[in-house]
């Protein structure tokens, strides 16, 4: 495998689009420009584009802070103030962060909130979280937008108009008062159109995966193809124009019969084809990867894809009725589908996309992706017959993560898909 | 010219070697607990199966006559136990050599001079009645290793002796057991056969005077028809033995498993998961396995497997020593007792203490608690045999339950006390009408998967 780190047009692009969100941050104070903390699934960052606020994101802090090695001291430093060994470590690493300065990952300050968006998706962890933001930035308004669970496997008409009637009342009004600015709903309807073509590109970028050899890694590069759409972006020209730019790169390796690109180039024996469910670890991100693309795996879909948004059961959001959209967007995201939504989704990734396995990265400290884990690989075993595996990790704390307990777990995982092949065929 | 497969199983405990044919039928399996280093275990654990695999392949030429008459099967049984003890016997003299070696470097003046001859009496003594073990009452045929048979036998003698030298004899037994157990001791087999047949030939010789010395020794009909009759058989026999004696038993291919397999000097296609071959190997000899437990050393594996024995999904517990064999091996130690002992002495059990600690060390201080308060030793190794299996329950339900037929492997599958409570709680549990498999040679069924990959890799 060449060791050359191919770096595409694409990811200079995204480099620059994160790199100017950061510095935007670090000067919001001088520019006068309103912060706003909210989470990543079920974010509504159009709005808050809007009311040209800037959104802040604290799941992706920590998965960089834990990226970049600096989780381990946050989490020992929440932990020192009293928070428990089985806490979030997204959390704790976050609270780390932010009692330590609010050093950011680019190196630049995050300035304080001057609103707190909950938008709750099916973590309860969520509502903790702010309560003790609230708790460190004393006085900082919280709008609290409730999700309803989708626990009848559909959206009704009435939990629509339910969410609508918070963003009128509650979000929009504190938004509002935030912000000093008067909500326009033309404008929200301009960037939801870019939205609606990002979404479109990405349903394309990772329909790719159904080629052989699959031309992306739909996990590991996938977390990065995500990247702009968790991170405030999704109504911005700019992610059009990124998409775009990562569809048309992603199609000429699909021409020129290329496999996915890794850290240490391309991976040009595809062995294994993998639906993965969970998120990744972040502090040995690399470790991590490395030993999928050695033993030539290559993940044509991941649930984790889809935390921002998931595309592929046919929702768009529609800009003419903006309201409604961001309603319905944010009960579609991943961890508000119920369990069976959640096994539907995975088996149609494993169908379409010709999966030979599919594993499970189970979180110790996750319990919103954890819960129905075991289910979910249970029933997909029996529905699909298709051979399950299972690890375990965590998130940005790197005392849970055992390289040889991981690879001798991943070591039998891949022989036993290719034991298949030796065994049926003697 | 037949075919051999060789499947390795390197543990964290023992290591094991199995020998299959091309039709998957063990020819040879071999055993060490070394703890040196994995070379020297492949090495030990492949030369043992090859020894065994000399005496299968004389016990199936030889089948009409074995089948026919009792005498014949007798005899060969003698053989081998013969040539077991002399296999010990060799060790026991090196052991010997790292006794004098170890009294010299660690004591000094009078007092080396008493340990030493301490010492000398003790191997002069416990080797006769380990010679006698093996020659009329089954010790090769036991499953122990060299260093259970010897400690057993040693620590008797020891505690006979002058309370005051206790300690050091226990530590120069200590200190010298392990150098012995991690070097390879090279055999000659014909040697070591052609004196086995010796040694059988006095035995037989003075059975009647043996006999009357010794009531304990079972006369039993066999031996009655090979009293007059020896020298015959010994005759007829000689000329297979010979044969085998000279086999050549090619190994066309080899497969390793376990966790130190990445240690093994074989290419990557010939190293296989653990999971794999657990489960193959269980399937071979159970085909209608479905569900299997493999309790090891390091880790507990709940296994589900389809009709062609091919895994489709395991779970591991590899994060806590608690519910792996290794919590056995702590709870020996601390009742200063060893891994044979503790399974037939938790059987003795009235009732099974419970046991609450779920972590090997914090069990340690529940133990002396129970101890102190009055409990018997026997209850509470049973309440620590029943925590173990509970923890292997937890495993099962999660990996997906246990489907008919359920088979128990591993290294732990041969104490009595964990079969006991995994056979009760997964009936309990799963209904009665389940077949649950287990065999005496459970602890090998890694290497026998390992084999049969071998066999099915071979290009």
């Amino acid at each position: 495998m060449p060791s050359k780190v191919v770096k595409e047009k694409s990811m200079i692009i995204q480099k620059e689009m994160i790199a100017n969100h950061f510095r935007e941050l670090s000067t919001a104070k001088e520019t006068g420009k309103k912060v706003v903390y909210t989470f990543v699934p079920g974010n509504i960052s159009e709005l808050i584009l809007a009311f040209d606020m800037l959104p802040v994101y604290p799941e992706i802090n920590a998965l960089q802070s834990g990226m970049r090695k600096k989780s381990e001291k946050f989490i020992q430093d929440a932990e020192r103030i009293g928070h428990s060994e089985d806490v979030c470590t997204y959390v704790k690493c976050d609270i780390g962060m932010m009692i330590n300065g609010n050093i950011g990952p680019t190196g630049e300050k995050i300035p304080p909130p001057d609103l707190l968006l909950l938008s709750y998706t099916g973590c309860f962890t969520f509502m903790k979280w702010f309560e003790n933001l609230k708790r460190l930035y004393p006085g900082v308004p919280v709008a609290m937008l409730h999700t309803p669970y989708q626990e009848d496997k559909k959206i009704t008409p009435e939990m629509t108009r339910y969410m609508v009637k918070q963003l009128k009342e509650e979000v929009i009004p504190k938004m509002e008062q935030v912000s000093g600015v008067k909500y326009d709903e033309e404008k929200l309807k301009n960037i939801l159109r870019n939205s609606s073509k990002v979404e479109d590109a990405i349903l394309r970028i990772f329909d790719t995966t159904k080629n052989k050899p699959s031309p992306i890694d739909a996990y590991f590069a996938g977390v990065y193809y995500i990247g702009p759409i968790n991170s405030g972006f999704r109504g911005t020209p700019e992610a059009v124009n990124y998409y775009e730019e990562l569809y048309s790169e992603i199609m000429e390796r699909v021409r020129l019969g290329l496999g996915p690109i890794t850290p240490e180039g391309e991976m040009e024996n595809e062995r294994f084809r993998l639906v993965v469910e969970g998120p990744p670890n972040w502090t040995h991100f690399r470790e991590f990867w490395k030993l999928f693309y050695d033993f030539g795996a290559v993940i044509v879909a991941s649930s984790y894809t889809k935390v921002g948004g998931v595309y592929d059961m046919g929702f768009r959001v529609d800009p003419d009725k903006p309201l409604d959209s961001l309603a319905d967007y944010c009960m579609n995201c991943y961890t508000n589908l119920n369990l069976e939504q959640r096994i539907d989704l995975l088996s149609k990734c494993i169908t379409d996309y010709k999966a030979d396995g599919f594993l499970v990265n189970s979180i110790k400290s996750c319990n919103s992706f954890s819960a129905g884990q075991l289910m979910i690989m249970k029933e997909l075993e029996r529905k699909l017959e298709i051979p399950v595996g299972l690890i375990e990790s965590d998130l940005v704390d790197p005392r849970y993560f055992s390289y040889s307990n991981i690879k001798n777990r991943l070591e039998s995982f891949f022989q036993m898909l290719d034991q298949r092949k030796i065994i049926l065929n003697y | 010219m037949k075919k051999y497969y060789l499947g390795i199983d390197l543990g964290s405990t023992t290591s094991k070697a199995v020998i299959i044919d091309e039709k998957d039928k063990i020819i040879g399996k071999g055993i060490t607990n070394t703890r040196a280093n994995y070379i020297v275990a492949t090495e030990i654990a492949r030369l043992e199966a090859l020894y065994d695999a000399r005496f299968t392949i004389l016990k199936q030429k030889l089948k009409d006559e074995i089948e026919t008459k009792f005498e014949y099967a007798k005899y060969i049984a003698d053989v081998e136990s013969a040539f077991k003890f002399l296999q010990f016997k060799k060790r026991l003299d090196k052991l010997n050599m790292q006794f004098k070696e170890t009294i010299s470097t660690t004591f000094t003046g009078e007092k080396q001079d008493k340990i030493l001859g301490f010492v000398e009496g003790i191997v002069e003594k416990i080797e006769p009645v380990i010679k006698h073990g093996y020659l009329y009452s089954g010790t090769g045929a036991k499953n122990q290793f060299f260093r259970d048979i010897v400690s057993e036998h040693y620590n008797k003698e020891v505690a006979k002796l002058d309370k005051e030298y206790f300690d050091s004899l226990i530590l120069v037994y200590d200190k010298s057991i392990t150098p012995v157990e991690n070097k390879l001791t090279e055999y000659d087999f014909k040697e070591l056969i052609y004196e086995s047949l010796e040694i059988l030939n006095g035995k037989y010789e003075n059975i009647e005077e043996t006999y009357s010395e010794n009531p304990a020794v079972d006369f039993d009909v066999e031996l009655n028809l090979l009293k007059g009759n020896y020298k015959k058989l010994h005759d007829s026999i000689k000329e297979h033995i010979s044969f085998i004696a000279n086999l050549d038993i090619p190994i066309d291919n080899m497969v390793g498993t376990g966790y130190g397999r990445a240690l093994l000097p074989f290419p990557e296609k010939s190293i296989k998961s653990e999971i794999l071959c657990h489960a193959f190997g269980a399937h071979a000899f159970f085909p209608n396995t479905r569900t299997v437990l493999d309790i090891g050393g390091q880790d507990t594996k709940a296994i589900q497997v389809d009709s062609h024995g091919l895994v489709t999904s395991f779970h591991m517990n590899d994060r806590c020593a608690a519910g792996c064999g290794r919590y056995l091996g702590y709870i020996a130690d601390e009742f200063s007792i060893s891994l044979n002992e503790l399974g037939p002495l938790a059987m003795e059990a009235s009732h099974e203490v419970n046991i609450c600690s779920t972590c090997t060390v914090f069990a340690g201080a529940e133990i002396r608690e129970l101890l102190n308060v009055g409990q018997q030793r026997s209850d509470i190794l049973a309440g620590l045999h029943k925590a173990i299996v509970m923890r292997a329950m937890s495993l099962l339900a999660r990996s997906g339950g246990v489907r008919n037929e359920f088979t128990f492997t591993g290294g732990v599958a041969r104490n009595q006390a964990v079969i006991k409570y995994v056979t009760e709680l997964v009936r309990k549990n799963y209904g009665d009408d389940l077949t649950i498999n287990i065999h005496t040679d459970s602890i090998f069924m890694g290497a026998m998967g390992a084999a049969m990959f071998a066999l099915r890799s071979d290009s």
